[in-house]
């Protein structure tokens, strides 16, 4: 046995923070999926530090109309003669803004009805499922298009149309998951310790729900910028003239045959982000969740 | 054994809602818990052990019934009371993986019951080196988080964390079942020795009547939410007077005697919970069975070292007695 005078010092103990680094840095995938994403969103913050968009495309030539990549257009030209790199570029803005924005939006409405269904439950929380169920029941892409037949087409309809349509499935999935750690013994240890229920709110469940949410949010943005340029690419979404990779790709159909780059770059554009938003969550999933290691 | 009686548990009841009626998980159940002793309570799946050790401590809410701990009336006090009144009172778990969270760091994990019991950071730290040292725990893993320890570690964090506030009572919920053998003992060993050291008293909840036998001062047996017999071990291991403890005990498979005949053997399955024999609730699987059992509820009588709730109670021979 240790004697009592002896002093120890502990080692140091690494944070979750830390640890979550350390683990999620193990994985070289999402490591890289995580390096290219940054420069995703660095490229789309500073885009005007690259390219003029006024002199690129809005003044545009239209004689230099649907070329292949060269020195001078990177990606070539489309059908109007505009630049399609800075296109590209440019729409990597909005891909984002819906991919983050939306899922940021409905995720938190998706918290506080979540949380509070689990926490309240009872009467409140069966019909708020209830109505959440009826909601589910209508295909997404369709409960996306009637809202923005309701609302009006433009960016603010859109952000607002994804919302909505996400909302009861991130609510389902907060609810299931707070639920979840309620019932593990560690809450029932930390209330037989005399925790108090603040205590054991703040830092027992949340720290616990909060990494299986947010790998849920890092994977759902993916989706969402998805069926965002899904949307504009059926035309209820954003419109022409505004670069965004849907529509872009709407446009491109005409000249599939004759000029394919049209189509593969912001296509090309739109997997990439998609797939590093998916191997980011994923490595996250594995990083956050200690039992899920090794 | 000490005379002085720390719990003091009266006709307690909880009935838990199912899908297709209630559960009487404990029916009317009293007893005495001395201070200082080791009572265990034994009895299959699904008999109410668990769920009475945690009406115990209140843990959960009882239906009705009283407890007396230590003088004080637990099923009045208020929540903040209550609160305050668990470091009397402690809980070990079974499962040792899941009873600790996972982002905790074992230092965190141990502490706390003293932080909720108010201690300075710099008073939590001293008594976690202090309960690491106590429980076998290498002060410097205190940084590692449960997931790196095996099942024994985590148990002895488990107990550390239940002795930080220097409780009377700990109720150990079934907590080597889930270890293996070797450190099975080892635990139990643990358990013993801080027993003579803190001056605790231990509700020893468990279906292994090898450990139980081992640990326990007395014996409490337990058939679909009530008691059938309650004893000093000695008595309840040699001269078992309930039908239903004769065949707890000779379940157990011993070295050097012949397997069980199929007429010792406990034929049918537990009755339903949801929906319990009249009268003596072990009657449908009683082969001395009369038709009084099925109409009056049988009591415990008998003296203090030895109840028995049973009409008929006789004696049973227990030859793998003979060997011990």
């Amino acid at each position: 046995m240790y004697s009592k005078k002896k002093k120890y010092v502990t080692k140091a103990a690494t944070s979750h923070g830390q640890d979550i680094w350390r683990n999620f840095r193990a994985n070289r995938l999402a490591l890289a999926a995580a390096v290219v994403l940054l420069l995703i969103i660095i490229m789309a913050l500073a885009c005007e530090l690259f390219i003029d968009y006024d002199t690129q495309v809005v003044g545009m030539d239209p004689r230099a109309r649907l070329q292949g990549p060269s020195a001078e257009h990177w990606f070539g030209t489309d059908s109007a003669g505009r630049d399609l790199f800075a296109r590209v570029l440019y729409g990597t803005r909005y891909s984002l803004i819906f991919g983050i924005g939306c899922t940021f939006f409905s995720m938190l409405l998706g918290c506080l009805l979540g949380a509070t269904a689990a926490y309240y439950g009872g009467v409140y929380d069966a019909i708020l499922m209830r109505v959440l169920d009826a909601l589910m029941c209508i295909p997404y892409m369709l409960l996306l298009l009637m809202i923005v037949a309701v609302m009006g087409r433009g960016i603010y309809p859109m952000i607002l149309a994804i919302t909505i349509a996400s909302v009861p499935g991130y609510t389902r999935i907060v609810r299931s998951v707070v639920l979840s750690v309620a019932q593990q013994d560690f809450i029932e240890a930390a209330r037989s310790c005399g925790s108090t229920d603040r205590y054991i709110v703040l830092h027992h469940i949340l720290p616990n729900a909060v990494g299986p949410i947010i790998v849920d949010a890092m994977m759902s943005i993916a989706s969402t910028i998805m069926s965002a340029a899904g949307l504009s690419y059926i035309g209820m979404g954003i419109q022409p003239p505004t670069p965004e990779w849907g529509n872009m790709l709407s446009d491109a159909m005409k000249y599939m045959r004759t000029n394919p780059s049209m189509a593969i770059f912001p296509g090309v554009a739109l997997v990439i982000t998609a797939l590093c938003f998916n191997l980011v969550g994923d490595g996250m999933a594995d990083a956050i969740d200690p039992r899920r290691r090794k | 054994m000490a005379e002085k009686v720390l719990v003091d548990a009266r006709n307690l009841v909880k009935t838990f809602k199912a899908s297709k009626g209630e559960v009487q998980a404990v029916t009317d159940v009293s007893l005495k818990i001395y201070r200082g002793e080791t009572l265990s309570l034994v009895g299959e799946s699904g008999c109410g052990k668990s769920t009475l050790g945690r009406l115990l401590i209140r843990l959960i809410e009882l239906n009705s019934g009283s407890i007396q701990f230590d003088g004080t009336e637990l099923t009045t006090l208020k929540k903040k009371e209550l609160r305050d009144f668990r470091r009397k009172m402690q809980l070990i778990f079974q499962d040792p993986y899941a009873s600790l969270d996972p982002r905790f760091t074992i230092e965190k994990c141990i502490s706390e019951p003293l932080r909720a019991a108010g201690y300075s950071a710099q008073q939590q730290h001293e008594a976690v080196l202090e309960l690491a040292e106590k429980t076998g725990i290498n002060p410097e893993h205190l940084g590692r988080y449960p997931h790196q320890f095996s099942g024994g570690q985590r148990q002895r964090v488990g107990i550390a964390r239940a002795i930080a506030l220097h409780p009377e009572l700990i109720v150990c919920d079934e907590p080597v079942s889930a270890l293996d053998v070797s450190i099975q003992a080892q635990t139990l060993n643990l358990l013993h020795e801080l027993q003579e050291e803190l001056q605790l008293t231990y509700l020893f909840i468990s279906h292994d009547l090898g450990v139980v036998r081992y640990i326990s001062d007395r014996v409490c047996v337990m058939f679909l939410g009530r008691v059938c017999e309650i004893g000093t071990t000695s008595e309840i291991y040699e001269h078992p007077r309930h039908p239903y403890t004769n065949y707890l005990l000779r379940a157990t498979p011993q070295i050097g005697k012949k397997a069980i005949g199929k007429e010792q053997l406990l034929s049918g399955e537990i009755p339903s919970p949801i929906n319990p024999p009249s009268g003596c609730r072990f009657r449908t699987r009683c082969p001395y069975a009369t038709e009084r059992c099925a109409q009056e509820v049988p009591q415990l009588t008998g003296e203090e070292s030895h109840q028995v709730a049973c009409h008929y109670p006789r004696k049973f021979e227990t030859e793998g007695d003979a060997q011990r």
